[in-house]
């Protein structure tokens, strides 16, 4: 659109068409329009953000301070160390990162072989596979954490890490199949194919040439599904009673602890995904849009 | 072709997938019928899900969680799709907007309803705000369970602000398919802006539109640790039913009487938006 309005301003406002002068600048002033519009989402989405950290970042008594001042009084880490020292959240921080990690592994190892089999190979049941995989997100798949959690007494790892991150497996696992399916599907075939007959077995190829090429995209679906698992509080909840991970330590001490102890809380929560969802920014259409298709 | 030669190959591959689906998602889900069909002993009967019927939260978690679907869908729908066509218009930087708009996507339901808890509450952002401009002379107490209007408008606006990226990455996925020739045809015709988003976009937008629907809405049916964060207990929804008679009444069969309801809610409001937005079959492929 801005290559339209290059060959509008060559020539002489004066002596352009009439309409076509309108139309130039109906533009500017829908272009205008367009970035107040981007301006006004973009507040929207991290006025709440800035709000919390500020609060976060107040030293303890400050965090009760009204009015509320936008331009922080006081920077410091009193509220987050207070949250930090606080019984139980030091481990369930780091359960929750060893859940995650657990969750990442088995997902990617079951799941990028079955999304390397359809973006590869046509055969027999390609489509119902994909068909199947497509509807398992027409469940709320959280809610069997509730029946899941009598199998996982009956086998001895209730209130485990593994209990967690068999559950969060399955909630990630739909994605990253066909998360991994279109990451192989952009990698030229004509290059696999190369190999193999520059003499390369099958999997000589897929190690040698497709896994080097993919290994970006699958590093960022790895990235997303550590940030699902982390994030994912109903099952963690359900599934633990004293090995809590972070969000069910926080969800279940919640309503009882103190505000400084909450807001900390919650930017523990989000520093890591704001983080994160920058390294995969470039992904995130890939990641998501293509699921859809 | 290899499938000649390696017929297996594939369904060697897709086979762990499948175990582990039909472990941790098909067995479960059947499991959760059958436990929402036993009593306590253990013996078949219907009792549980009386129970979950005549519980005295159960209106009111339905109701709740219904209502809350109603007031996000549409607010998040037109948000989502505000911001799809800003990113499809390539303004300046538009990484960066997408990065911007995006970043909900990796925050945590528990953490969104911190995070809005902290401006509702009653020394909070909001009431900063008002007072500034005059409008409240002393804080208001929002977040007060004798007044669910504002506990459910801020759970609305919690969820709004949260959720809404993932529906704006599928929008703008969805935009990128449109050929830029249907858009250019209509500039050629002189249509507005308003006529080429109704005219053109919005149907192309179909299945995209579809697909988000259907995700959007299931997700709204577990809606859980917001609704804690900033009712506490003022609100209750259908997954914080589950929670609490498995959690606290110890009763697992009517939490599992209550997951079923979700997974049956879910699977009606899925069936009904096939049903009322058809896409052409190769767009559902």
């Amino acid at each position: 659109m801005t290559a339209d309005a290059r060959p509008l301003a060559a020539v002489p406002p004066e002596r352009a068409p009439l309409r076509r002068r309108r139309a130039g600048r109906q533009r500017l002033v829908g272009r205008g329009l367009l970035y107040l519009v981007a301006a006004l989402m973009a507040l929207w989405v991290l006025l709440p953000v800035y709000m919390v950290t500020v609060t976060a970042f107040s030293p303890r008594d400050l965090v009760f301070l009204y009015p509320k001042s936008f331009i922080p009084v006081e920077i410091s880490t009193d509220s987050l160390a207070f949250f930090a020292n606080a019984t139980g959240v030091i481990p369930a921080l780091w359960r929750s990162v060893q859940v995650a990690i657990v969750t990442l592994i088995i997902s990617m190892v079951i799941g990028a072989p079955a999304g390397y089999a359809i973006a590869r190979f046509a055969f027999r049941g390609r489509n119902a596979y994909r068909l199947l995989i497509l509807s398992t997100r027409a469940f709320p798949i959280v809610i069997l954490s509730i029946p899941l959690a009598i199998a996982f007494i009956q086998w001895g790892i209730y209130d485990t890490i593994w209990a967690v991150a068999l559950m969060h497996t399955a909630l990630a696992l739909p994605f990253t199949v066909l998360i991994t399916s279109s990451i192989f599907v952009s990698v030229p075939r004509e290059l696999e194919e190369a190999a193999q007959t520059l003499g390369s077995t099958p999997v000589g190829a897929f190690f040698k040439v497709v896994l080097p090429l993919a290994l970006p995209g699958l590093a960022a679906a790895a990235i997303f599904t550590f940030v699902l698992s982390w994030n994912e509080v109903f099952a963690a909840v359900i599934l633990t009673l004293r090995e809590r991970t972070l969000p069910a330590l926080v969800l279940t001490v919640l309503t009882q602890s103190p505000l400084p102890f909450r807001f900390a809380a919650a930017f523990f929560m989000l520093a890591p995904s704001l983080i994160v969802i920058f390294f995969i920014r470039k992904y995130l259409l890939g990641l998501w849009g293509r699921v859809v298709k | 072709m290899r499938s000649q030669r390696l017929g297996w190959a594939p369904y060697a591959l897709l086979l762990p997938s499948l175990i582990y689906m039909a472990i941790f998602f098909a067995a479960p889900m059947l499991q959760s019928f059958g436990l929402a069909f036993q009593d306590q002993s253990g013996a078949w009967s219907t009792a549980s899900i009386e129970r979950m019927l005549r519980d005295a939260q159960f209106q009111r978690a339905l109701f709740t969680t219904v209502a809350l679907i109603v007031l996000i869908i549409p607010i998040q729908f037109a948000l989502a799709l505000a911001m799809a066509l800003v990113i499809n218009a390539r303004l300046k930087a538009s990484g960066l907007w997408l990065y911007v708009f995006a970043l909900p996507l990796g925050v945590s339901e528990l953490a969104a309803g911190i995070i809005w808890f902290n401006i509702f509450t009653e020394r909070g952002w909001l009431n900063t705000i008002l007072e500034g401009f005059g409008l409240v002379e002393r804080p208001y107490i929002f977040l007060n369970p004798q007044e669910p209007f504002w506990l459910i408008l801020a759970v609305v606006l919690a969820e709004s602000w949260r959720a809404t990226s993932i529906i704006m990455i599928i929008l703008v996925a969805g935009l990128q398919s449109i050929p830029r020739d249907y858009l250019e045809a209509a500039d050629v015709f002189g249509a507005t802006t308003m006529q080429k988003v109704r005219r053109v976009i919005l149907p192309l937008l179909r299945p995209s539109l579809q697909v988000a629907l259907i995700l959007r809405t299931i997700l709204a049916f577990q809606v859980f640790a917001t609704v804690i964060a900033i009712a506490g207990r003022g609100l209750t929804v259908l997954a914080a039913e589950a929670y609490r008679w498995y959690g606290d009444l110890r009763d697992v069969h009517v939490a599992a009487a209550y997951a079923g309801l979700i997974l049956l809610l879910s699977i009606i409001s899925t069936i009904l938006f096939l049903w009322l937005l058809p896409t052409r079959e190769e767009q559902l492929a």
